[in-house]
């Protein structure tokens, strides 16, 4: 967390003092991949990551590229190449040399706390490693939260496979019913939230297309998890769509903290 | 039960003319007054009528590029390359082929031989997408019944990719 989004996190904490809803907070982190569905034996991808309010547009601030990682067709862990960041925007390549579906994550878990120390309002964020020292023995109201933050991208050379696809187990993850890069305009596509490797019921899921520079109006989706972590989306038309879901709440694997799980991914819904 | 294995007998004759049958495509790839030209890429495959795919009959495409790089824009004829393309290996014999210029085409394919082969009895379309480099793509479908019971003809016409499309089936 702390690497991607340093300009935003005070917002954030804001956000989270004056008990907004995180949907309130509108900077959005995303990735961008040039392609998602590719021919060839040799093709490449370019991806942008950045911190913006508008989709696709890189206006705020770039993405870190540190936590970043490609998991191959097969399993095995790929590389960025080329990797760079800007003023707006980070950028970097990814060769597809194995055939089927590659997944480009870039997953950040971080605590943060909040504490009274001789009557002043503190906070600290850092890793669950460093919490224990971080908190001066004389606070009081400590009140801790485990945050973690998964965003994922798709892109398939030839025939979409699902070795990639796996889910970890731990943190809000998207288990694909459709798969991620068989999307066209015409067909409602399913997927599954699932929360520590179970499905995430009840979770509000939000959809937006990119390209609202160019429309008068922001094309929106919220949605909701079956008790299965279900959920369908029909498409209003072909684009880039920006997916996102959080659940607050839950196990934390720090004794007394509360729990921030989010995901975000983006999806290319091509014309039929 | 000597009066069924007389059918399939029968019925198996019967089958002998019919995969002699042929499918005949007649394609116009119109000529385009247009800055920068490239030949269109070129699918043809048959469906189902639930649009799913039987068979890919041709892609045109660029062939002799070194390494294989005219296959990087496959995947530009979308319908195609969702539906069969992208599980194929390419190139197949008999059924890659290089672009074809601006003019009508006339393919013939044979029944029982590649790459039309054996096609079950039933109701399908004919479908040809065409995709051109700084153009645009284009799907025409016609329907055709197999194996024809006489000579039969359906057409489609593009607007704007491809011309006009026939589908000839003749026993």
């Amino acid at each position: 967390m702390t690497q991607i989004r340093r300009g935003a996190l005070a917002a954030l904490s804001i956000a989270a003092a004056l008990a907004v809803p995180a949907a309130a907070n509108a900077h959005r982190q995303w990735l961008l991949p040039s392609a998602t569905v590719l021919s060839g034996n040799d093709p490449w991808i370019t991806v942008d990551a950045a911190v913006s309010n508008d989709l696709f547009y890189f206006d705020h601030v770039p993405m870190r590229l540190d936590g970043i990682s490609v998991i191959a067709p097969d399993g095995s862990k790929g590389e960025i190449k080329n990797g760079a960041t800007g003023k707006y925007r980070s950028t970097f390549d990814v060769q597809l040399s194995q055939p089927g579906t590659y997944k480009i994550t870039n997953v950040s878990d971080g605590v943060g706390a909040s504490y009274k120390q001789g009557g002043e309002q503190k906070r600290w964020r850092g890793s669950a490693a460093d919490l224990a020292t971080a908190i001066p023995k004389d606070a009081t109201d400590v009140k801790v939260t485990e945050n973690s933050r998964r965003l994922e991208v798709f892109a398939t050379r030839g025939s979409p496979t699902k070795e990639a696809l796996k889910i970890t187990g731990k943190g809000l993850e998207l288990e694909p019913v459709t798969h991620p890069n068989d999307l066209v305009a015409s067909e409602p596509a399913t997927f599954k939230l699932v929360i520590d490797g179970k499905p995430a019921a009840n979770v509000e899921v939000e959809v937006v297309a990119g390209g609202n520079r160019y429309r008068g109006s922001t094309t929106e989706l919220k949605l909701k998890t079956d008790a299965q972590g279900a959920f369908t989306v029909k498409w209003p038309e072909a684009g880039m769509y920006w997916l996102e879901a959080s659940v607050r709440g839950g196990q934390s694997s720090i004794p007394g903290a509360e729990r921030s799980a989010a995901y975000v991914t983006t999806l290319e819904v091509l014309p039929d | 039960m000597r009066l069924p294995i007389y059918t399939a007998a029968f019925t198996g004759l019967m089958a002998s003319p019919a995969l002699a049958a042929d499918l005949e495509l007649s394609l116009e790839i119109p000529r385009l007054t247009v800055a920068e030209y490239h030949r269109p890429y070129v699918a043809v495959w048959i469906e189902n009528p639930d649009k799913t795919a039987v068979k890919t009959l041709a892609v045109w495409y660029d062939v002799k590029l070194k390494n294989q790089e005219g296959q990087k824009w496959l995947k530009d004829m979308r319908q195609w390359w969702r539906r069969a393309g992208r599980d194929m290996s390419l190139p197949a014999d008999g059924i890659s082929a290089a672009t074809r210029a601006p003019g009508r085409h006339q393919v013939v394919f044979k029944g029982g031989a590649s790459p039309l082969g054996n096609l079950p009895a039933g109701q399908y379309n004919l479908v040809v997408e065409a995709a051109r480099e700084v153009g645009g793509v284009e799907v025409l479908r016609a329907p055709f019944q197999w194996p024809p019971k006489a000579r039969a003809v359906s057409s489609a016409k593009g607007s704007s990719e491809l011309g006009a499309m026939s589908v000839t089936v003749k026993p």
